[in-house]
């Protein structure tokens, strides 16, 4: 019992709630402001992805891809390497994903929907094994070549889309075969006809994969080292620079499998693109409010799933811009990121408890 | 291709580097000063959206197109500068880590500004069309032949201002004191602590010039191109600012070439329906060119750390 009560007091738990609360308070002030009320409005948005099972899994399915970026920064994170591409390698995952669902029609479904996804994971890892070769060999900076890797990869992605993949006549690509498909149409029906899909089930065991994967292996082991402090690292024996590209493909795999998702499991097709569609960089947000840990981002991309998804139904029902809740997000992480403010604001209730240590 | 298209391919490609040069001047002050900035897509933003409503507003009380358009730019830079206190403030004063601060400023721009909009104009996305800046000539010299048309005919006042801000931002940045100490700041801070340069002063006002020129930046989109303000008007130009930056190795003049560079493969967008030779190549290769000469140039940078060498880095002036 006393153990559980420890892990509720511990900071790594109590900051960023703290920092969830504030950036919701804030939020309602901002609605004030405006002259809306704040409690109609959350309570508009809460009601909006609880209130019936077709909005719960449709809500589902906007978290799925977020939990996949979201891991794709935070395993990059833990390598010291801060991965803003995954934009492009979520891209250029759901390409190859397509890629592989339109042409290679005809084989067995359990042939080809593996062979679709793992494509759209391996793709999306080259992708971003390029900025980690990059660093490792020329020394150049991953945030800025990733930046560059996200522009390339959304032309690139249209270039494959409208050259090779094109439905004649209209601005996306044909349909994937149905046996590329990963619609579960139980879990779908179970939850009102909504879009969910096997892709939920497949983060699930990727974040449990990369629980593992980091604490309890010997190359999770490696890359923390490398991540912590890299000459330490190398001057025990480690291969930094391997480990560099190591890290960064195995992040753009994760971020890949996202956009894979997209395509296999909701859309069926993909679209050509007049600009990013912003997953990648919310995959920051959800890593970051989930301070880089695998079942943090879990709950990470669960409130930053909610408050996107409930923000329609509060723009429907009580007529408050959406964009409230971009506010309320950034506050969030504003606050987890300059702790020092939420400590500041703590600080009444940390000098308490250290009264009772002493009585 | 004749002489007059070569100088209309200038004379746009000076258009769309306009926004990039002040954005990236903006970027070289502050990571000049050691404080990494994220943030110059939100500055943009912000900036495109003070001009926007300032301008608007101003027109509605009755001030000429000119004169509300100069509103326009006063009020993005106040609003620059008070927003990039929120980046100084979690990166300076409370160490927070500089990239992610950048990012909640991404964050805030866009959710802040389109509420604001939507807020205001009941529910609309865009602001209201403005007259913005006109485009004037130059007497006299817009007859020279080639660059008459390229720099003097058809210009904005901003591409002007912005020419003038590379050369006032390198002789502050390397003939004042003021430049120097803030470079001392971002290449060594505790030595420049021990001389008595105040190094969290010196970031906090290169942040604040860095907010206010990158929202000019922002402010010359809106006011120039678009003439109104919606979500996509800045859509990514801050993070070719920051590429501009490091293309240019962090010197005004450097970054200068370097916008002018994405200006022109802006520019040649709307040129290549012109060239037969381009008819073949599909236009996203064309698109994607800049950004894969960037990181070919990175790949090739001969002294690849010309980055100041602080960047990044919170001072703890404990830590000696």
């Amino acid at each position: 019992m006393s153990n559980v009560l420890k892990w509720f007091t511990r900071d790594s738990f109590i900051l960023p709630v703290v920092a969830i609360i504030m950036g919701l308070i804030l939020g309602g002030i901002v609605m004030l402001i405006g002259g809306y009320n704040p409690i109609e409005a959350y309570s508009a948005l809460f009601t909006k992805v609880f209130g019936d099972m077709y909005n719960f899994g449709e809500a589902v399915r906007e978290m799925t891809p977020l939990i996949m970026t979201g891991l794709a920064f935070a395993f990059a994170s833990r390598a010291g390497l801060f991965n803003i591409g995954g934009e492009g390698q979520f891209l250029v995952g759901m390409t190859a994903a397509t890629f592989v669902g339109v042409k290679f029609a005809g084989l067995p479904i359990y042939i080809h929907a593996p062979l679709a996804l793992i494509a759209g994971a391996v793709f999306g890892g080259l992708w971003a094994a390029i900025a980690g070769y990059l660093k490792a060999a020329r020394g150049v900076n991953e945030v800025i070549s990733s930046i560059m890797l996200n522009w390339i990869g959304l032309y690139l992605a249209n270039l494959i889309v409208r050259q090779f993949l094109l439905l004649k006549g209209e601005n996306r690509s044909v349909d994937i075969s149905d046996t590329a498909s990963i619609s579960l149409t139980w879990l779908s029906e179970l939850m009102g006809n909504s879009r969910v899909h096997m892709g939920t089930l497949i983060a699930l065991v990727m974040a449990v994969l990369f629980y593992i994967y980091m604490w309890k292996t010997k190359q999770g082991y490696e890359i923390r080292a490398v991540g912590y402090n890299p000459n330490a690292a190398e001057y025990a024996g480690m291969h930094v620079n391997r480990n560099i590209v190591k890290a960064m493909f195995i992040s753009g795999m994760l971020a890949g499998l996202g956009g894979a998702f997209q395509v296999l499991g909701v859309f069926q097709y993909q679209t050509v693109m007049s600009g990013s569609p912003g997953t990648g960089f919310d995959g920051i947000a959800v890593a970051l409010i989930g301070l880089n840990h695998p079942f943090g981002v879990l709950l990470g991309a669960l409130l930053f799933g909610t408050l996107t998804y409930g923000s329609a139904g509060m723009s429907f029902a009580a007529d408050v811009p959406p964009e409230i809740i971009r506010i309320v997000i950034g506050s969030i992480i504003f606050f987890i990121a300059a702790q020092g403010i939420v400590r500041w604001v703590l600080k009444p209730f940390y000098s308490k408890r250290k009264k009772e240590k002493v009585l | 291709m004749d002489l007059l298209t070569i100088g209309q391919i200038i004379n746009t490609t000076l258009v769309f580097a306009t926004a990039l040069i002040f954005a990236s001047l903006g970027g070289i002050f502050s990571e000049k000063s050691g404080v990494t900035n994220l943030g110059l897509e939100g500055f943009m933003v912000f900036g495109a959206f003070a001009a926007g409503i300032a301008a608007h507003y101003a027109q509605e009380a009755g001030m000429g197109g000119t004169t509300s358009a100069w509103m326009g730019i006063l009020f993005a830079v106040v609003l620059g500068v008070v927003v990039s206190l929120i980046h100084a403030v979690a990166s300076i004063t409370f160490k927070a880590d500089q990239i992610i601060s950048g990012i909640v400023i991404n964050f805030l721009a866009a959710g802040s500004t389109l509420y604001l909009v939507k807020l205001l104009f009941e529910g609309s996305g865009d602001s209201p069309l403005v007259q913005g800046f006109s485009k004037f000539d130059v007497p006299l010299l817009k007859d020279i032949p080639l660059l008459g048309e390229a720099f003097f005919k058809n210009v904005y006042p901003t591409t002007y201002l912005a020419i003038l801000f590379v050369f006032l931002t390198y002789y502050i940045m390397y003939k004042t004191p003021f430049g120097l100490r803030l470079r001392s700041v971002g290449e060594h801070p505790s030595a420049a602590d021990t001389v008595g340069v105040k190094v969290r002063r010196y970031r906090y006002i290169a942040v604040m010039i860095s907010g206010a020129l990158a929202a000019i930046g922002g402010a010359a989109i809106t006011l120039t191109t678009t003439g109104t303000f919606s979500h996509n008007t800045v859509s990514g130009q801050g993070y070719i600012a920051i590429a501009a930056m490091i293309f240019g190795k962090w010197n005004p003049i450097g970054a200068f070439g370097a916008a002018v560079f994405f200006g022109f493969s802006q520019a040649i967008r709307n040129y290549v329906q012109l060239f037969e030779w381009s008819q073949s190549i599909p236009q996203e290769i064309i698109y994607m060119l800049p950004y894969l000469l960037t990181i070919i140039v990175l790949v090739a940078a001969v002294g690849r750390s010309s980055a100041p060498s602080a960047l990044g880095e919170p001072y703890d002036p404990g830590k000696r």
